[in-house]
């Protein structure tokens, strides 16, 4: 079986993002760019199911940039096996790439495709859900555990109030959440092993996709600082606090 | 938290290919998740654990040049330059200093000069981590200065009997095998007369005399050795008996080189975690961000670190292709050495009263930073070095 994982070149975690002096978007010059973490998880679980036998190729695919081959490449140090970098500057929407992603996966024909549940730029949480429904597939979102049978995935979702287990036909769509695995690191070996391992490269237009944003953004602006909070000597004081100056009791 | 972008040099693409930023981002993701969060004890132990260095060593770190058929990756200078800078942004130059003595100075001997036979048998360890090295030159009575050495080694059947001392051997406590400077040649011409050897932990008559106690880097070990009539197998010489000045010689331009991106990841990792000190930090109504004389201090130290880092990057490109520079590596090393110290100073300075505290990260590397303009060639010595070619 095919794994098909797509991965996002996002803002480093690490970074501080800034929003630029003009409101048009966040500061991108000299910023390091990652991996999204999501993703990093995705391509993690695609290795060990194929470590675990279960899998046979993994594919990572992204849409983006040039240097979205970057991105590719560590998915590739990782242990994926080839990548396909379908290149556009245009700023993409979920809903083209889960377009994109349709074709892709109508062309490799996986039995899996994990993603991130959502990138954290834009925090969308789409792609995912919107790519099993162009498709038709059954999916498994927030996935904290993955268990793959004959024909059936069975995806733990973290859901509000504790996990839910959904046992799917496959082929199926599954996002990852946070706990799922902890992604390994690509070693330097590996990371040479990769140069050698091929990306095709691709266009929206080879996929008959037309990409152009449906939104506009507005305006981009920083969230509020937060307010220093405030010490209470002790309980009485907190419960006249919330009583008569936050008007919560 | 990186305060922002500023850290990733905008020339990264005129020197690196994408396999060193690949490389950059796993250190850095080390150095956060396997370092950082523990590299306290160590400063209190004195050493850095060999569990740590064997993650290193399976991640790659420590056969960045070397060939794949010891477990190396066979990368040039660049991939060098970037572990050295990574590990030094750490905070932890203590650390830092442990790995790159590893690769960069002392198993370089035993890679540069050692047979197949040499190079089979320990090559392979110090890749993976398992072997950890260290080089012993300095004496209490000779650095930089090789040909005044005093150890000695005598020739007796197929062995040699060595006697001597030698001091500030960083790793010195905990490796497992030392390549050790020598006389050879009696009195002769000093640059005919010193050879390198191999000498394994646990050789009788070899023995670590004291762990010394220092004023930075106090998560590196550093030791006083002492050699009495140890007998070391004639197999043991490294290169040609005689040679070991030139081979010493050869490894300073990398020496030089991996110590000045040492030093100015430190600078950099310095001038970041000021910029959100002085930033968060109020004084007078106002961050401090917000005296003129503060930033622009802060931004001109910026410059002169970027502006350094775009020589080590060239240099490092330079040497790749096999250009012997010695002027460069020497320019590199003792304007780092004391551009590092300037950068601490300024540092220090803008955290006020807790730059002095023992508990906060600045206070550390200003002391771990003094011993970038000393050791592996002073400040004066490089600059001799430079003058020479003037």
């Amino acid at each position: 079986m095919k794994i098909l994982v797509p991965v996002k070149r996002v803002i480093d975690y690490n970074v501080k993002v800034r929003v630029k002096a003009d409101g048009t978007g966040v500061d991108l010059a000299n910023v390091k760019m990652s991996m999204n973490p999501f993703d990093e998880i995705a391509v993690e679980e695609a290795i060990r199911l194929r470590e675990a036998g279960k899998a046979e190729e993994i594919i990572v695919v992204s849409v983006g940039p040039q240097q979205a081959q970057e991105t590719l490449r560590t998915g590739l140090a990782m242990g994926a096996d080839r990548g396909i970098l379908v290149k556009t500057d245009a700023t993409t929407e979920p809903l083209a790439v889960a377009k994109i992603l349709k074709k892709v996966v109508e062309e490799e024909q996986p039995g899996l495709v994990i993603l991130g549940k959502q990138a954290i730029d834009d925090d969308c949480n789409q792609t995912g859900q919107m790519l099993a429904a162009l498709l038709g597939w059954s999916q498994g979102t927030f996935a904290s555990k993955v268990d793959l049978g004959e024909g059936t995935v069975d995806v733990t979702r973290e859901v509000d109030g504790g996990l839910q287990t959904v046992k799917l036909k496959l082929p199926a769509i599954v996002t990852t959440d946070l706990r799922l695995n902890e992604p390994r690191y690509a070693s330097l070996p590996n990371i040479m092993k990769a140069k050698k391992k091929p990306i095709d490269e691709k266009s929206p237009e080879d996929y008959g996709v037309d990409v152009a944003p449906r939104l506009e953004v507005l305006k981009t602006v920083e969230p509020p600082a937060r307010q220093a909070g405030v010490k209470v000597a002790d309980v009485a004081e907190l419960v006249a606090k919330l009583k008569n100056e936050a008007g919560v009791l | 938290m990186t305060a922002s972008g500023f850290d990733v040099t905008s020339a990264s693409d005129v020197f690196f290919e994408e396999e060193h930023k690949m490389l950059r981002d796993q250190v850095r993701r080390f150095v956060e998740e396997e370092i950082k969060p523990h590299a306290d004890q160590w400063e209190a132990d004195g050493a850095t654990p060999r569990e740590l260095l064997r993650k290193m060593g399976a991640l790659g770190f420590f056969g960045i040049r070397y060939p794949e058929a010891y477990g190396g990756s066979a990368m040039d200078e660049r991939a060098t330059v970037v572990l050295s800078e990574e590990l030094g942004r750490s905070t932890y130059a203590g650390v830092a200093i442990t790995a790159l003595v590893h690769t960069d100075m002392a198993s370089v001997h035993l890679f540069n000069a050692g047979n197949d036979a040499q190079k089979a048998k320990y090559m392979p360890g110090i890749v993976s981590g398992e072997i950890i090295t260290a080089v012993g030159v300095t004496e209490p009575d000779a650095g930089s200065d090789v040909k005044g050495i005093r150890t000695t080694a005598r020739r007796e059947g197929d062995h040699y009997v060595l006697n001597g001392t030698k001091t500030f051997i960083t790793n010195g406590v905990l490796a497992d095998v030392y390549c050790i400077a020598a006389k050879t040649g009696g009195d002769g011409p000093a640059s005919k007369a010193v050879t390198m050897f191999i000498i394994e932990k646990g050789m009788e008559g070899f023995t670590v005399s004291r762990a010394l106690d220092k004023h930075g880097w106090r998560s590196s070990d550093t030791a006083e050795l002492s050699f009495v009539d140890v007998r070391v197998p004639a197999e043991n010489v490294l290169g040609e008996e005689g040679r070991g000045f030139y081979e010493i010689m050869k490894n300073f331009q990398n020496e030089r080189l991996v110590l000045g991106a040492m030093a100015m990841g430190e600078a950099q990792a310095a001038i970041e975690l000021t910029v959100a000190y002085v930033r968060d930090r109020k004084a007078f109504g106002a961050p401090l961000w917000e005296k003129q004389a503060i930033r622009q201090r802060l931004a001109m130290l910026s410059s002169r670190v970027e502006a350094a880092r775009q020589m080590i990057y060239a240099t490092a490109v330079r040497v790749a292709r096999g250009e012997q520079l010695v002027r460069e590596v020497s320019m590199i090393k003792a304007l780092c050495g004391e551009l590092v110290n300037e950068v601490m100073y300024a540092c220090v300075q803008f955290h006020g009263g807790m730059g002095f505290m023992r508990e906060s990260t600045i206070e550390r590397m200003s002391r771990d930073a003094r011993v970038q303009a000393i050791g592996g060639g002073a400040t004066e010595v490089m600059l001799e070095e430079v003058a020479k070619r003037m």
